[in-house]
């Protein structure tokens, strides 16, 4: 189910449920936030902010803000949001936010669901070759060549 | 919860000559500006400028040696900007774990 690099997480997931399903169990705020554990105060609508409070346990003080970006039905959920925005002292919104998108694709009976979230080296799209061609791919794994290093030296 | 240092060390990540100069901090005990200067097109200015930010996010500290000033890499901060990461991989597979409950109920 785990698959990263680079500067992403990707997930992979098959769900025993039609695509419609998954798709309101993303979408319907009140279901995301029943899986997701936030209470959020309003729908999802694309170009919009929705927050909540999270439910998680030990994380309620924090609130969770996401700006939607594409609702494609049944096949595409896409938002931005701050996922390490967990210090309630601390105004995130200047910095830049991470872009989590949910893909969604028939399979067999069911469902699967892809979710990447991307962004964690904040280099621009247009950067981003370039730079991952002189790193030999992101900096999560320059983290590790460098952690490697260090621990033989 | 160190959240604030994560989003600087990944900030400072962020950047293809930074982190050319932390792998080239990581094969030493100490580099002065001079020596990551040599062999590099960076001028002395933009090197130091680069340092500055590794060293605000933590990935490296500095030390006086006579008149130089020795940068060196801190792995620790490499470590706990990893381990951000791993958690945020974490929390992704429970709320999966949820969310296919929750359709399939």
């Amino acid at each position: 189910m785990t698959a990263s690099s680079t500067d992403r997480i990707e997930k992979r997931i098959e769900i025993d449920a039609t695509p419609a399903r998954v798709w309101r169990a993303l979408t319907d705020h009140r279901e995301f936030g029943e899986w997701f554990r936030v209470k959020l105060e309003s729908p999802f609508v694309p170009g919009r902010h929705t927050r909540g409070r999270i439910t998680y346990p030990g994380y309620e003080h924090l609130t969770m803000d996401v700006l939607v970006q594409k609702m494609e039905v049944e096949r595409l959920f896409s938002f931005h949001w701050h996922p390490y925005a967990v210090d309630p002292k601390v105004d995130y919104s200047k910095e830049t936010p991470t872009l989590v998108e949910f893909v969604l694709r028939p399979s067999g009976t069911g469902t699967l669901l892809v979710v990447t979230e991307s962004g964690f080296d904040a280099i621009p799209a247009a950067r981003r070759d370039e730079a991952f061609r002189m790193n030999s791919g992101g900096w999560v794994e320059q983290i590790r060549n460098i952690e490697k290093h260090v621990a033989n030296a | 919860m160190a959240a604030r240092d994560s989003s600087r060390v990944f900030a400072a990540l962020g950047d293809p000559t930074r982190l050319r100069l932390l792998a080239k901090l990581g094969e030493g005990n100490g580099s002065s500006i001079a020596s990551l200067t040599a062999g590099s097109k960076l001028t002395r200015q933009a090197i130091t400028k680069h340092l500055g930010v590794l060293r605000k996010a933590g990935l490296i500290r500095g030390r006086r040696r006579g008149r130089e000033r020795l940068f060196a890499l801190q792995p620790a901060a490499l470590d706990r900007a990893r381990r951000s990461l791993d958690d945020i991989s974490r929390q992704w597979d429970e709320a999966l774990v949820r969310l296919k409950a929750l359709a399939e109920r």
